[in-house]
């Protein structure tokens, strides 16, 4: 259960590689959690995630998870949840792409859409509906700047954040009065692996500032969180800038 | 029982044995049937007093015994929690994905011995509806929290303490017995010294639902008190003072300042009272002298309910405090106050619990006992620097402990406070407080609290493990659990 200041007991993220996901567990550990299910493709880097959080105090579980083969989706994720409530759900997965290779890889480009949106619907759905079935719980899902407005520089992985975004919004609203929460999380250009070598955005942020942002969006029950809050302020100027002059800014 | 009488309908009554222990199956069936299915208030989401940490849960509003049982029996996988008036801080009368039981619909008070000063009533009946009832008979419940908007069942569940612990211990030192449905259908009928009894008083709910309680009154010849107060100057003064003179008045508790800094630090205002005798009531109160016994609760508008957050800052707080300390006579005896406005200053605003906002609050209660006076200044003193904004807290001097197993009360200090949640980084300041309070052999108040870490729970109540041995074995299939439960794992 989490406790009046929403910090969870049990943690379940979906992507448990993502940097952005471990910096969250590492920040919820030091408060109250203590049972950590790790979802992923099987990999040393998901064992190394799970030892890492293990050290820290909690119980670690993984679980082998691919966003792409959503047809396993309802069964991986229910075993999880027969085995206990899980107080908070951090939708994490998601892939950056190779926005100039993928114009040309329509392939490539699609499974990026299908990580990022098909993945994302079918694993929200199902831990939407455990979660409702249980009558608590937080749904976190880690949107993108980038979907607030798609942008020549990487409109795929955008497109398919916008996607996702629009989705979670809306199942946010769809669960409104159910005692599940639906927590939308945009944030910048985050310091990550997913994003080294890349030329950084103004207003860059990292993992562990997200994660801050989310223990405190889980206490406020926010329903969307900006990172840095700024993000909130530029990204609704930026979405009323006229067509022609958004093309050729520098962002 | 000399006069019975049933206050619902006015008429004479023999109490009947609502539920007879041994007609099982004859309860399983009613169970069954269609027409005595509770009313099915519908899904609703829940929170406690504080306003915190809401869930989904069922819930179903009993009108009989019969009813009670049969929503317990249908509760389904995910179990099932008595709710009374809500009064609870935190999450224990809620139940996530399962089903609450509303009880405040079984509030009939059954009978009553004038003479004995006894009370059957079922387990909905608040505290405010026993007053009006018995104050006019001459008769006063024997404790009372501050707030008169509890159950009786909630009392006994949470055996809460008021203003005259040092003299009358808990609730549930006055229950001569209680009925108990437990998980198997069954109702019992539990005397105290037994281990059901105290497993049940300050149980919170988990061991069944309480469906009677019979309680023994306290003779009172008016519905006024005579109060003293007086003003200490910091923390050490007002120990000094709680030491010296509770012994003379069966009611004692101190407002205390948690804002005050430097060596005004845990600077407070006695108030410290008796039940006015008819003597002592004025020749010239003639309406209190005719009518001694009335009961004439005043009451407030309620806040809105959206109040922005942030309200009630340290400024803001600060200021009250400073008034609320200046305004209190440094030294006053004999002053009659109405019943209400001495121990339930705060009914007197309904929905007081919305001017924290939307992000509600936290009440941290805890108790060291004597010799821990040492632990309790670094408390108080550690809140005096953080600058809690606190205008509600309270010090007691508590009296003996009480025999349930999960009880708060300990012979010692306890101090009350209540905090916007918003407040940031205090639940870690909390676990802090936590710390202390474990080092010192002390304990928080599970009616109360909503944070608690759980590994700290054994340490706090060293009868815990009796008490999940008696629950597995009682209810083997978690029937009755709630949000509090799953959360410290009771």
């Amino acid at each position: 259960m989490k406790d009046a200041f929403g910090a969870p007991q049990s943690l379940l993220v979906l992507g448990g590689t993502s940097e952005i996901g471990l910096a969250t567990a590492r920040r919820l550990i030091a408060r109250r959690t203590r049972t950590v299910w790790l979802a992923g493709r099987p990999s040393p880097g998901l064992t190394a995630a799970a030892a890492s959080l293990r050290a820290l105090g909690a119980d670690v579980h993984t679980v082998p998870f691919d966003a792409l083969d959503t047809a396993s989706h309802e069964e991986r994720l229910g075993k999880i949840f027969a085995e206990g409530d899980v107080d908070t759900v951090l939708l994490a997965f998601g892939v950056l792409g190779d926005q100039v290779r993928d114009e040309s890889d329509p392939l490539a480009a699609v499974r990026v859409a299908q990580t990022n949106y098909t993945g994302a619907v079918s694993a929200g759905l199902v831990c939407a509906q455990a979660l409702q079935t249980q009558g608590h719980g937080s749904l976190v899902v880690l949107s993108s700047v980038a979907g607030e407005r798609a942008r020549r520089a990487n409109f795929i992985y955008g497109s398919s954040k916008a996607g996702l975004d629009a989705f979670a919004q809306g199942l946010g609203d769809a669960m409104h009065g159910t005692g599940v929460h639906v927590m939308v999380v945009r944030p910048g250009f985050v310091r990550t692996r997913m994003t080294a070598g890349r030329e950084e955005a103004p207003l860059a942020t990292t993992p562990e500032a997200v994660a801050t942002a989310i223990e405190l969006g889980l206490r406020r029950r926010s329903e969307t969180v900006w990172v840095p809050g700024a993000l909130r302020v530029v990204m609704s100027a930026l979405r009323h800038v006229p067509r022609p002059l958004f093309r050729r800014l520098p962002v | 029982m000399a006069a019975e009488t049933d206050f619902e309908t006015g008429v004479d009554t023999r109490v009947a044995p609502a539920l007879d222990p041994d007609a099982d199956p004859a309860l399983a069936a009613a169970a069954d049937s269609a027409e005595d299915s509770a009313e099915d208030v519908g899904i609703d989401t829940l929170t406690g007093w504080g306003r915190t940490a809401p869930t989904h849960a069922r819930v179903i509003r009993p009108r009989t015994y019969e009813e009670a049982a049969a929503a317990v029996r249908a509760c389904g996988a995910r179990g099932s929690i008595a709710r009374g008036l809500g009064r609870a801080y935190g999450d224990a009368a809620q139940n996530a994905g399962g089903s609450v039981l509303d009880m405040t619909a079984l509030a009939r008070i059954r009978a009553v011995d004038a003479e004995a000063g006894l009370v059957v009533c079922d387990a909905g009946v608040s505290l405010h509806h026993l007053m009006e009832v018995l104050l006019p008979l001459g008769w006063f419940v024997p404790v009372t929290p501050g707030t008169r908007y509890v159950t009786v069942g909630g009392a006994v569940g949470a055996d809460i303490h008021g203003k005259n612990h040092h003299v009358s211990g808990s609730f549930s030192r006055h229950v001569v017995s209680l009925d108990l449905l437990t998980a198997d259908g069954h109702v019992h009928t539990v005397a105290p010294g037994t281990p059901l009894f105290d497993a049940t008083a300050g149980g919170m709910g988990l061991t069944g639902v309480i469906l009677s309680v019979t309680l023994r009154l306290l003779p009172v010849e008016t519905s006024l008190m005579s109060v003293d107060t007086e003003r200490a100057t910091d923390l050490d003064d007002l120990m000094a003072r709680l030491t010296a003179g509770d012994h003379r008045h069966r009611y004692s508790v101190a407002w205390i300042d948690l804002l005050a800094r430097g060596a005004s630090t845990g600077r407070a205002v006695l108030t410290r009272g008796d039940h006015a005798p008819y003597d002592a009531l004025p020749v010239r109160a003639r309406r209190a002298r005719r009518s001694p016994l009335a009961f004439r609760p005043g009451q407030l508008p309620s806040p809105p309910a959206y109040v922005p957050e942030g309200l009630l800052g340290r400024t803001t707080v600060g200021l009250f405090n400073e008034l609320w300390y200046r305004k209190a006579p440094r030294r006053s005896t004999g002053r009659l106050q109405r019943l209400s406005s001495f121990f339930h200053p705060l009914d007197g605003v309904p929905h007081w619990n919305r001017v924290y906002g939307r992000g509600g609050f936290v009440q941290y209660q805890f108790v060291v006992g004597h010799g821990q006076e040492e632990t309790l200044r670094r408390v108080v003193r550690r809140i005096a620097t953080r600058g809690c904004p606190s205008f509600l807290a309270v010090l007691k001097r508590f009296g003996e402990a009480d025999p349930g197993w999960l009880s708060f009360p300990m012979p010692g200090w306890t101090l009350a406070l209540d905090i916007p949640a918003s407040l940031s980084g205090l639940g870690a300041f909390l676990d802090e407080l936590d710390e202390e309070v474990v080092a010192a052999g002390g304990r928080v108040y599970l009616a109360k609290d909503s944070r608690l870490r759980p590994e700290l729970l054994a340490a706090m109540y060293p009868r815990l493990a009796d008490f999940r041995e008696l629950r597995a074995a009682l209810d083997p299939h978690a029937v009755f659990v709630s949000d509090l439960a799953r959360r410290l794992g009771l």
